[in-house]
């Protein structure tokens, strides 16, 4: 094809999400050149170190080096330090969300916007912190800066309501934007089983994590929450302007009445310019809101369409993946 | 004191003044009128429905004066509860006083607890209890909502709310 546009690119951070990018793109590789892309990895960086080739990496022997020796480094070299150092346009940030500082990956991104980077990402936490700080840098930097991935997983939200929705007043979104809590309350109510036992049966099985507190007190709702705020209805806010309740409380016969009563409980995020809260809530079984297992699902109240609703998988690294690929093309696909 | 009262005007201009004068004249607070201007009696006459606000000894004075006033009234009654909804507690509901909390509610005059579903599944384990709260309209059951999130703080109540309505 001709103008085929190559876009060198960094993936910053090697665990599941990491590895799942690194895979899409391999999936991906026909796709992307008929379209007119060619990726060109030039660095994978995780805790350890990275592996560095300006003629790009071995995508497959990464993810192969990854799973036998437990990471990718050949050089003890950090991200910042990757993307000072080795010549490309995009970093694919996807370092572990840390709400108290930001993390590796607030280091990341505002390297990347100093340097003049686009930055896609699925980390939360430096948006949950430094929001402004960091959309003030790309724009001066005039860098792309895309985090679907951030909220939802592959649940298209924050692109759905900015570019497909352009132009049509929100009021709220509404939503389950977690899928650990609702994995749990799903079960809880088809086993008649304690917050406990079902809490215990979700870390076996790997939904929830050993330390599932972010999950279940509704702290990772809320920071979702806070990238809608800001992100789609334009506020200024930070993860303390939310209130929020979690589900530790959430008791077998609680649910049990509820559904007598034609109601399931959920966890609930809700954003609009008024008020953002993360709260169980009892919502009626026939509700698009009403979805089972680990789905994330979010009502958009809009001023123009009424009601739009999306569900999808909050998680999993393909997934999640999907929404990063989504924003690569939305950077550099032709328009 | 809340009380809906249903009336039945005579189908001719004026009438409707000379069913709120009484109410005007002894201070009552007109809350609802609801003209069901489309639908007759066999009478022919009207059906009207009031809600309003006023002290309990004023009420036969007002009926007395609507029917002075040549104004059927045909009922006078309780709170007509038009709004309702269930409302899910989780905590220590019983050993914090659970009458205490419906009193808090019933004593509105304009909401009442009407049903209450509970489990106590052990002495030390967290009691549920599901209440269904009927008000006299969407403010007042707002305010019964309240009242009712000031009461569970206190208790250390967890409180889940339909997702319909305003936290």
């Amino acid at each position: 094809m001709e103008n085929m546009k190559t876009v060198h690119c960094s993936i910053l951070g090697f665990g599941a999400i990491g590895q799942g990018v690194a895979e899409v793109l391999l999936m991906k590789k026909e796709y992307l050149k008929s379209i007119g892309l060619e990726v060109l990895v030039v660095a994978v960086v995780d805790s350890k170190g990275a592996t560095v080739d300006p003629a790009g990496v071995d995508l497959a022997d990464c993810l192969a080096r990854k799973r036998t020796k437990g990471t990718v480094a050949i050089e003890k070299l950090t991200g910042v330090e990757v993307i000072r150092s080795v010549s490309h346009e995009l970093v694919i940030e996807t370092t572990p969300t840390n709400i108290v500082t930001g993390g590796a990956g607030l280091q990341n991104m505002l390297a990347a916007f100093e340097t003049g980077k686009d930055v896609v990402t699925s980390n939360k936490g430096p948006l949950t912190l430094k929001y402004r700080e960091l959309t003030k840098a790309a724009k001066a930097a005039g860098s792309n800066f895309r985090f679907e991935a951030t909220v939802g997983g592959s649940m298209p939200v924050i692109n759905l309501a900015n570019e497909v929705l352009a132009g049509n007043r929100l009021r709220s979104i509404k939503g389950i934007l977690n899928g650990t809590c609702n994995y749990i309350l799903t079960r809880m109510l088809e086993e008649r089983a304690s917050y406990k036992d079902i809490l215990a049966e979700s870390m076996e099985l790997g939904i929830a994590e050993t330390d599932p507190t972010y999950d279940v007190e509704g702290i990772d709702t809320a920071c979702k929450l806070v990238i809608l705020a800001n992100a789609i209805f334009g506020l200024d806010v930070t993860y303390k302007d939310v209130e929020v309740t979690g589900i530790t409380k959430i008791t077998p016969e609680a649910l049990e009445m509820a559904y007598e009563r034609g109601h399931v409980i959920k966890l609930i995020g809700e954003v609009s310019r008024e008020r953002i809260q993360v709260a169980p809530r009892l919502v009626p079984i026939n509700h698009p809101l009403a979805v089972r297992g680990t789905l994330n699902v979010a009502s958009i109240d809009t001023e123009l369409a009424g009601e739009i609703t999306v569900t999808g998988k909050g998680a999993g690294p393909i997934e999640t993946a999907s929404a990063i690929l989504s924003d690569f093309v939305a950077i550099y696909g032709d328009r | 004191m809340r009380v809906s009262m249903d009336i039945e005007l005579k189908d001719v201009p004026g009438q409707m003044l000379l069913a709120l004068q009484p109410l005007s004249e002894f201070k009552a607070n007109l809350i609802t009128v609801l003209h069901h201007h489309q639908k007759r009696t066999p009478r022919k006459t009207v059906p009207v429905q009031l809600v309003l606000e006023t002290k309990p000894e004023s009420i036969e004075v007002i009926k007395a004066k609507l029917e002075e006033n040549g104004i059927r009234v045909v009922r006078v009654g309780e709170h007509r509860f038009r709004e309702s909804i269930n409302v899910v507690l989780i905590g220590h509901v019983v050993h914090t006083g659970i009458q205490d909390t419906i009193d808090e509610i019933d004593k509105t005059g304009f909401a009442e607890v009407v049903d209450l579903s509970l489990s106590m599944p052990g002495i030390d384990l967290l009691s549920s209890a599901l209440i269904r709260i009927d008000a006299v309209g969407k403010e007042d059951l707002q305010k019964a909502l309240d009242i009712l999130k000031t009461v569970s703080a206190r208790k250390d109540l967890l409180m889940v709310l339909p997702i319909d309505i305003q936290a």
